[in-house]
């Protein structure tokens, strides 16, 4: 059996992030964000049977689903958590297929949110990163993502400069994105490189900007699908891979399990990379997206430094990317920053992005990340004919 | 006012490579049916799941697999010790392990770099950093 066909999404949604939330709780979020994507669907609260939520570190650290659905009035008969960070979102849309496709739900609703005061709370972890990396300094993403480049640097002689193109190009998408925080900030590859040095080698502008809101999608059956106000989005691969949760764990550094997920997905869907009309690639860091290009076989294994500068990434470029702007211009709003790459695929697959609409694409290829490149999704999402 | 640097957090399975640690000593686990070395410590052999696992001592010599000059620490109590060299050190029997390295100028670290173990006290325990090979 396979997914390909199994679902299609006809709604999405996003409450755009903001670097505060004021007075709102993570289930306000959601459940403001959930409401948008099901009247996107063109649907009745009674007609979502399934709910796919992500964890809610503190405000509700256990029982997500039931609480969520008790707030929105839901009775579903097939409810999950998904916790796979930032591959949390792409990895709700082929779960919440499988249960379509095995007849536990007709329409499910995946729906991440978050919200963000000034004063973060650190977490309180009793695992192995807290035993053996937090004493060393080694706390957070930041320097995990920073050891990663620092190893492409090495092995392939890929360049800052190289790297600063990724924020670059996604602040330029973003000049047609009103709803990013970098909406109108256009920045250059001096700028990047001027920008105060966070972890070797990665400097301010490469690492994402942490920001409240939230994002979701509404998933069906092909039947019910058909009958959707907007032209659904066809899943047709889906792939995914876990490895490891801390780097020092990590299989390898240059190539991340996303290329398995990646193959999978394309195997899934009969296709590959010369198909791609558009890519909505995870990116909380310059060289996560440089990694992904490659590991998605746009380029070769560590030929993506002198291969960017080649590429247009834009809307109407030979490789639109991120047209939103990605979370490196829009902000990512934890968990939902990753559900985002999924939404805006959505919107142009079916047409209505607006501005930024890439003209005609048939097959778009999504990517989530989580932790430190250590659980990944990847999604073949197709146009309706 | 000072924020304490967090220690380790040894429970009992990892108790004795942190005991080792304070006596100078970096102890690895290998398994008796594979041969397979891991760390950090746990339940099982990660290649074959053996619960017979034997503390060896390490020879403590690796090279660095890759690194970072934190500028900017994820943990407020580090803000004193920038610029510092965190780094994944591999060490000569396979396993690799998150540290720091130091006895060099950070700006001097490179990935390939041979090192060395060197134990340093961290408030009521000792944690392996690494140092250049001859210094
Ligand atoms: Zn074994």
């Amino acid at each position: 059996m396979s997914l390909r066909g199994a679902a299609a999404v006809v709604g999405a949604a996003e409450t755009p992030p903001r670097r505060t939330t004021p007075g709102m709780t993570t289930l306000d979020m959601i459940a403001s964000t959930a409401a948008l994507a099901v009247a996107d669907a063109g649907m009745e609260p009674a007609e979502i049977d399934g709910l796919l939520v992500g964890p809610q570190v503190g405000e509700t650290p256990q029982h997500v689903p039931a609480t969520v659905a008790e707030y929105l009035g839901l009775a579903p008969t097939y409810a999950d958590l998904v916790d796979l960070g930032g591959a949390t979102g792409a990895g709700m849309v082929w779960r919440a297929a499988a249960a379509i496709a095995a007849g536990m739900c007709d329409t499910a609703l995946c729906v991440l949110g978050n919200v963000r005061t000034d004063v973060v709370p650190r977490s309180s972890n009793r695992n192995p990163i807290r035993e053996f990396d937090v004493p060393y300094g080694g706390s957070g993403a930041n320097q995990a993502y920073a050891m990663v480049a620092t190893r492409h640097c090495a092995e392939f002689g890929t360049t800052p400069e190289q790297l600063a193109l990724v924020p670059v190009f996604e602040r330029d998408n973003a000049r047609l994105n009103p709803d990013a925080v970098f909406h109108g900030k256009p920045i250059t590859v001096d700028d990047v490189l001027a920008s105060p040095l966070v972890v070797s080698p990665l400097r301010l502008l490469e690492v994402v900007m942490p920001c409240g809101g939230g994002a979701a999608v509404v998933v069906t059956s092909p039947a019910r699908a058909r009958r959707a106000p907007h032209r659904p989005v066809w899943l047709r691969g889906a792939g995914e891979k876990v490895t490891h949760r801390a780097l020092s764990q990590a299989p390898e550094l240059t190539t991340s399990p996303l290329a398995a997920a990646i193959g999978d997905a394309y195997a899934m869907a009969s296709a590959g990379p010369d198909d791609l009309d558009l890519l909505s690639l995870y990116d909380c860091y310059s060289i996560m997206l440089a990694v992904t290009l490659e590991d998605a076989g746009l380029c070769k294994k560590g030929e993506v430094g002198p291969w960017l500068a080649d590429q247009d990434f834009s809307h109407t470029g030979n490789l639109p990317c991120n047209p939103h702007g990605g979370q490196l211009a829009c902000g990512q709003a934890d968990l939902a920053g990753g559900m985002a790459h999924v939404v805006e695929a959505v919107r142009q697959l079916r047409g209505t992005a607006g501005e930024r609409q890439v003209r005609d694409p048939g097959l778009a290829l999504v990517t989530g990340n989580g932790a430190t490149m250590s659980e990944e999704v990847a999604l073949v999402l197709e146009a309706a004919a | 006012m000072t924020i304490a640097k967090p220690g380790p957090t040894p429970v009992p399975l990892t108790e004795p490579f942190w005991a080792a640690a304070r006596r100078g000593e970096l102890l690895l686990q290998r398994c008796r049916s594979c041969g397979h070395h891991q760390h950090y410590p746990r339940m099982l052999c990660t290649r074959c799941w053996c619960r017979e696992l034997d503390w060896v001592p390490s020879a403590g010599k690796g090279r660095v697999w890759t690194f970072t000059v934190v500028h900017r620490p994820g943990h407020p109590a580090w803000s004193d010790d920038v610029p510092y060299a965190l780094a994944i050190v591999e060490l000569d029997e396979g396993p690799r392990l998150l540290t720091n390295v130091v006895g060099l100028d950070p700006a001097d670290v490179t990935v390939g770099l041979p090192v060395v173990a060197r134990f340093t006290e961290h408030g009521d325990s000792t944690i392996v950093q690494f140092g250049p090979e001859y210094s």
